[in-house]
């Protein structure tokens, strides 16, 4: 009971924090309203037992990435943007292709919902939580691409600096 | 009520998808647009976790830790591409960069 409330909560947030990102006039109002669809998503993370995602959700996304947008739009000069058009030129055809996609998904999505009623109850694993459960098979079964990831972070890193940097 | 199952998940996250594809196909601001990838990143986490606690395994967690980790990645690479853009051009809009069309 409880849980279905916390879910429509986190769902409505998540929902009006996607819609009002995408159709916000000004940039610095898409990145709040962004936020907001983040932590909607990092409620329903927690609702799923996912609690290290909850977490990275929080700390890494709405901790790191936001503050590097925010960054970025105080750095480029965005209120002449904002005065400007919003949306492009086949945004009608965008719209359509997206009204059809969307009937395709939950089409299918309603057809085959019977096969997820089981999920309704997980089993409960009291004795080792979830962090543990993740720390022990990213070590052992996943360490390699573990150890990749780790890789393009740095690539990424050097990557965004070139990239920003003056002169190269 | 009826009691919350993986489909509710599903269809959440196929709902953020779409509005997260919306973003990126009509936004004519650069940054939007990054923002709107988000979104959809988000989205697939949001299955893959959904997944991921209907089979009672990891792995889907682990792969939405893989999904951050290349989001991270390309918002900071991207924001980077948009600094030089701005710096070069004085736009960011997305369909006034048309250098390579013809």
């Amino acid at each position: 009971m409880t849980e279905t409330i916390f879910f429509y909560a986190f769902a409505l947030l998540a929902l009006v924090g996607a819609i009002l990102t995408v159709t916000a006039r000004s940039a610095v109002y898409s990145a709040i309203s962004l936020i907001v669809a983040l932590v909607g998503v990092a409620g329903l993370f927690l609702l799923q037992q996912a609690e290290f995602l909850f977490a990275v959700q929080i700390i890494l996304y709405i901790g790191g990435v936001m503050v590097l947008f925010l960054f970025v739009i105080m750095l480029v000069n965005l209120d002449e943007a904002a005065r400007q058009r919003q949306f492009n030129r086949q945004w009608l055809l965008a719209l359509a292709c997206i009204a059809g996609v969307a009937a395709m998904f939950f089409y299918f999505l309603s057809r085959g919902a019977g096969a997820f009623q089981i999920a309704a109850a997980a089993p409960a694993r009291a004795a080792e939580g979830n962090t543990e459960r993740l720390a022990d098979a990213l070590f052992s079964e996943y360490l390699l691409p573990f150890e990749i990831a780790s890789l393009l972070l740095l690539v990424a890193i050097v990557g965004s600096v070139i990239m920003a940097k003056k002169r190269v | 009520m009826h009691p919350i199952t993986t489909s509710h998940y599903l269809v959440l996250s196929a709902a953020l998808l779409l509005i997260g594809t919306l973003g990126v196909l009509t936004r004519r601001n650069i940054v939007i647009i990054l923002m709107s990838i988000e979104l959809i990143l988000n989205a697939v986490n949001l299955n893959l976790v959904a997944f991921s606690r209907h089979l009672d395994q990891v792995t889907g967690q682990i792969f939405a830790i893989f999904v951050i980790v290349v989001a991270v990645g390309e918002a900071a690479v991207g924001l980077g591409i948009l600094i030089a853009l701005f710096r070069n051009k004085e736009t960011v809009h997305a369909d006034e960069v048309d250098l390579l069309k013809w």
